[in-house]
């Protein structure tokens, strides 16, 4: 039997009519071809997937898209604002936060939602608030970076090979 | 070197689609009347397949086919190709897509479905039935050598995949009279690559051109396009290979798997373009593990330290099948034991096997974490024995920078090298003298958390590579560099790279290269890779090789670019060419300022054929095709500190720190990146990841919640050094990166450990050095009652 739902998909109500075991990921992937969510792993383990519902972070692999009727999700396709992109996105490149880039949008989403919810945290903090959020290639190292500049603190740079900074892209 | 350009930690080209959603995986891509392809599997690690019915799936609404291991069998052209075949009398089974008498692994191919609801795959899947009649599993390389061992492929007759051996010196000699030996045995535990995207294909087969175009998540698009044909038996020429976006692949995706035949067979018969995305459980499963040695390592020594000999007995475990660089691997990781160090005697013997598990390849180092492991840590069970500081032991027995050429016992020809001062510096970033001091005094008292210091020394062997010397080390494919440097009359440069990026940022990097040479800036060049219709010839990016053989031939086409358009330059100024420059764009006579010609008007003169020199050809592009003279070998210090709490097992990280020299760099931003990605899956080795098959070949670690990748709050930030000893054998000087963190860390963290753990009397524990391990092992050495009972 399908359902019909609406949803209010990055500020753009859609109505859908899907079946009911169609998971939110694949909703959003193939129904509404918003492809930045990723899917990584079958067991809510590595957080590719993850998008905003209602402002909350969860894994979109772990919901039925019937769930989201009648909520607000935002993907990483939702973060940039008049073709600007956030502090968090910008601060995932300046400090090269992303190698391959696939996990990188629920990486991104995850740290949105944790700097909500804490705009100033630990480095403790961000790693313990990352833990839902799989990086095979970065060693989360400059992700931390990436979430301690996008708070706008000062950071306290490890010993590095190179003493300059990224040189911006004009 | 250091430019605006080359040696600028540039921000990413790459980054700006990655950051928004807006690259494209192969998931991504869906084409008009897209099929879904599903592989039915074996459940059994040895089995002979007594009855396949496959007609209760086909009657399925949504199956549109149904096909089983003989009818591919039937239509496969060519097995599976192994490049690397050493020795030369390696046996080897031909490696079929699919089972069709017997399956050999736990996930072989039996079958596959086409649905046209990807929701319905597992539900087809389902229908085909699929009757064994179980065989005697064998799950390590010394039972599957073993007298009367079942035989996994009978038409072998064997097992035993091949025996090996490297000598120099006289090894007898020096441990019959060498005042002191140590010996340990040493298991490299078998690893899951895991790059977050699994791999997929998606392949389209125009009928009347009979041409197969296929985006694949791959490393290798132009390997891929040579075997795909040959197994299809089409024209090289109607097949198109592309990489798209691709999420990682840590040599995993550089190899010609099964699917790789099986999904472009099912879009030729099919008639439609079909997709097939790999599960995570399937990739766990079914996509190449690494590692898999034990070794048996010995060293002698004098009281001072000299080292006298070595000697190392390698079993390797190739799994059921050899794939495509598998057979090199077990002979890297004895050719390069020698490590850093000058060893007048030493011997491997190796004996590979074949076994009932998944079959093994290259997993970032490969071979080299393998051969790093053994010499690392018996070098500080060595220091152990002697009582010697383990910095003071490697710096005494080091290759001197005055031995240079140096050649290693195993006959390997360092490029460059200069281990002293690397070590200098790293003990000197890590203040290792009082840190040394101040955690004997924490460890005194015998607390319940102690503190350790880890250090391991490497040299790698990278940048593949030189085709005279690999193809004396029987590799079949090209490792040749190519670029192709090209500028439009708009004067944007493109370059095209027979690379394959999947996250190592060559769309900045070769960026940079070529804008160094070109005199512009690197925002005006964009990199074009992974496209076999677009980009002539290209080896892919694995085994650290793309900035030494691919960036240095982005190198050479853009200094040919630049010497013809100076050479157009100097016609319409009337000047010699070698009295031109080309500054920020600008093509001027050097030291005059006024007489010049922009970059863009002379690539616009090169397009439009106008003011030409007499006689030359119109257009700017360039290709050069680059065979490096040798390998490069990078080379490294990394340490460690850790806290082990020997009431639980649990080790903490409490720094890490790399000093790596890589040659020259083009952008340390990315060259600090990729240590730290390296430093991760090192550690993650020593700490927590293991592929655990049972006694029946059944595979225990197929989610990632029983494969432990590391977490971000399982690690620490890490500290990164250099020092810069350039390669000769390259024109930028560059040695390669992508490797370096993960052969160094897992001799460094291990041997952390034990140093903490000196004094209890525990001597090694083999990885992964998990808390339920190193708790047993404390107990064992301790009794139960000092470590207040059993659990």
């Amino acid at each position: 039997m399908k359902h019909i739902i609406r949803v209010n998909v990055n500020g753009a109500a859609q109505e859908s009519t899907v079946d009911p075991r169609l998971l939110l990921v694949h909703y959003l992937r193939e129904t509404l071809g918003l492809t930045g969510t990723h899917v990584g792993c079958d067991t809510s383990q590595c957080g590719a997937c993850t998008v905003l519902l209602d402002g909350q972070a969860v894994k979109s692999c772990t919901l039925f898209a019937v769930q989201a009727d009648g909520h607000r999700v935002t993907t990483i396709e939702g973060l940039a604002q008049d073709g600007q992109v956030s502090r968090m996105q910008e601060a995932f490149s300046a400090q090269h936060g992303l190698q391959c880039g696939y996990c990188t949008p629920g990486m991104i989403v995850s740290a949105t939602y944790l700097l909500s919810q804490n705009p100033h945290p630990s480095e403790t903090e961000i790693r313990h608030g990352l833990e839902g959020n799989i990086c095979r290639c970065t060693g989360y190292h400059n992700i931390v970076k990436a979430v301690q500049a996008a708070t706008g603190d000062a950071v306290e740079a490890p010993a590095s090979r190179t003493a300059t900074g990224p040189v911006a892209v004009s | 070197m250091a430019s605006a350009n080359v040696g600028a930690s540039v921000q990413r080209h790459e980054d700006p689609k990655l950051i928004t959603g807006a690259g494209t995986y192969v998931d991504d891509i869906k084409l008009p009347g897209m099929l879904y392809v599903g592989i039915v599997r074996s459940p059994h690690a040895h089995a002979r397949i007594t009855r396949i019915d496959v007609e209760a799936a086909r009657r399925h609404p949504r199956a549109k086919a149904v096909i089983t291991g003989q009818e591919v069998r039937a239509r496969q052209k060519a097995p599976l190709p192994i490049s690397w075949r050493i020795p030369p009398d390696i046996q080897t089974p031909d490696h079929w897509a699919m089972a069709t008498e017997k399956v050999h692994y736990v996930g072989e191919p039996v079958a596959a479905v086409l649905v046209d609801d990807r929701y319905a795959i597992e539900d087809v899947m389902d229908l085909v039935e699929v009757d064994y009649e179980p065989l005697p599993a064998v799950t390590g390389p010394e039972q599957a050598l073993a007298a009367g061992a079942p035989l996994i492929h009978e038409e072998l007759g064997t097992n035993k995949a091949y025996t090996f051996s490297a000598a120099n010196g006289d090894t007898d000699a020096a441990f019959s009279t060498a005042p002191v030996v140590v010996k340990q045995r040493l298991i490299n535990q078998r690893l899951a690559p895991v790059s977050l995207e699994t791999r997929g294909i998606v392949a389209q087969y125009n009928y009347p051109m009979s041409e197969l175009t296929m985006w694949s998540s791959t490393q290798t698009p132009h390997i891929t396009r040579t075997h795909v044909a040959e197994m299809l038996g089409l024209p090289e020429n109607k097949v198109r290979v592309i990489a798209p976006d691709v999420g990682g692949g840590f040599g995993s995706k550089l190899n010609i798997l099964p699917e790789d035949f099986i999904v472009p067979l099912l879009a030729v018969i099919g008639g439609h373009p079909v997709k097939w995305i790999e599960g995570r459980s399937e990739n766990l499963m079914n996509t190449v593990h690494g590692r898999d040695m034990v070794d048996a390592v010995e060293i002698a020594a004098d009281q001072d330290g000299t080292i006298r000999g070595v000697r190392a007995t390698i079993y390797a475990d190739l799994g059921a099948y050899c794939r495509f660089f598998a057979a090199g691997l077990p002979v890297l990781a004895g050719l390069m034991l020698p490590g850093n160090y000058k060893i007048p005697a030493f011997k491997v013997d190796i004996h590979v096997a074949y076994t009932n598990k998944l079959f093994v390849d290259a997993y970032r180092g490969a071979g080299r974490p393998e051969a790093t492991y053994a010499i690392e840590r018996i070098m500080d069970l060595l220091a152990d024995e002697l009582k010697m500081d383990p910095a003071e032991l490697r710096r005494k027995n080091f290759v001197q920078a005055a031995d240079w050429p140096y050649t290693s016992p195993t006959g390997l020809a360092y490029d460059s090298g200069n281990y002293g001062p690397l070590l200098d510096k790293m003990l000197t970033m890590t203040g290792y003298a009082d840190l040394r001091r101040q955690y004997d005094a924490h460890n005194a008292p015998n607390p319940a958390v102690r503190k350790g210091i880890g250090l391991a020394a490497y040299v790698e062997i990278a940048g593949w590579g030189p085709g005279q010397a690999t193809k004396g080390f029987g590799v079949a494919n090209q490792l040749f560099g190519s670029a192709t440097v090209r500028v439009n009359r708009s004067g944007t440069v493109e370059v095209l790279s027979g690379a394959s990026g999947h996250g190592q940022g060559h769309a900045t990097s070769w960026a940079q290269i070529a804008a160094d040479q070109l005199g512009i800036s690197h925002t005006q060049v964009s990199v074009i890779e992974g496209d076999t219709a677009m980009i002539q010839t290209g080896t892919g990016t694995f085994a650290s090789r793309s900035v030494s053989v691919d960036g240095a031939g982005v190198h050479i086409a853009a200094k040919r670019i630049h010497d013809k358009m100076l050479q157009i330059a100097a016609h319409q100024l009337e000047a010699a060419a070698e009295d031109l420059e080309i500054v920020d764009g600008q093509i001027t006579v050097k030291g005059v300022p006024g007489r010049a010609v922009s970059f863009q008007q002379v690539a616009y003169s090169a397009n439009v054929a106008h003011d030409l020199p007499p006689g030359l050809e119109p257009g700017l592009e360039e290709t050069a095709f680059f065979d490096p003279a040798n390998f490069t070998y990078p080379f490294g210090v990394h340490l460690a500190t850790v806290d082990v709490d020997t009431e639980t097992g649990e080790t903490r990280i409490t720094r890490y720190l790399a000093v790596d020299d890589c040659g020259n760099v083009i952008n340390p931003m990315i060259v600090d990146g990729q240590v730290h990605g390296g430093v991760a899956q090192g550690v993650a080795q020593a700490l927590w990841e293991e592929v655990v098959y049972d006694e029946h070949g059944q595979l225990i670690s197929g989610t990632l919640m029983d494969y432990g990748v590391p977490l971000s709050s399982d690690l620490p930030m890490i500290e990164t050094g250099s020092t810069v000893t350039p390669s000769p054998v390259n024109p930028l000087g560059v040695k390669g990166v992508g490797e370096a963190g993960t052969i160094a860390a897992t001799p460094v963290i291990v041997n952390a450990v034990m140093d903490a753990l000196s004094g209890l009397g525990v001597r090694h524990i083999d990885m992964p050095l998990r808390p339920e391990k190193v708790w047993r092992a404390i107990r064992d050495q301790s009794g139960p009652t000092a470590q207040g009972g059993t659990p």
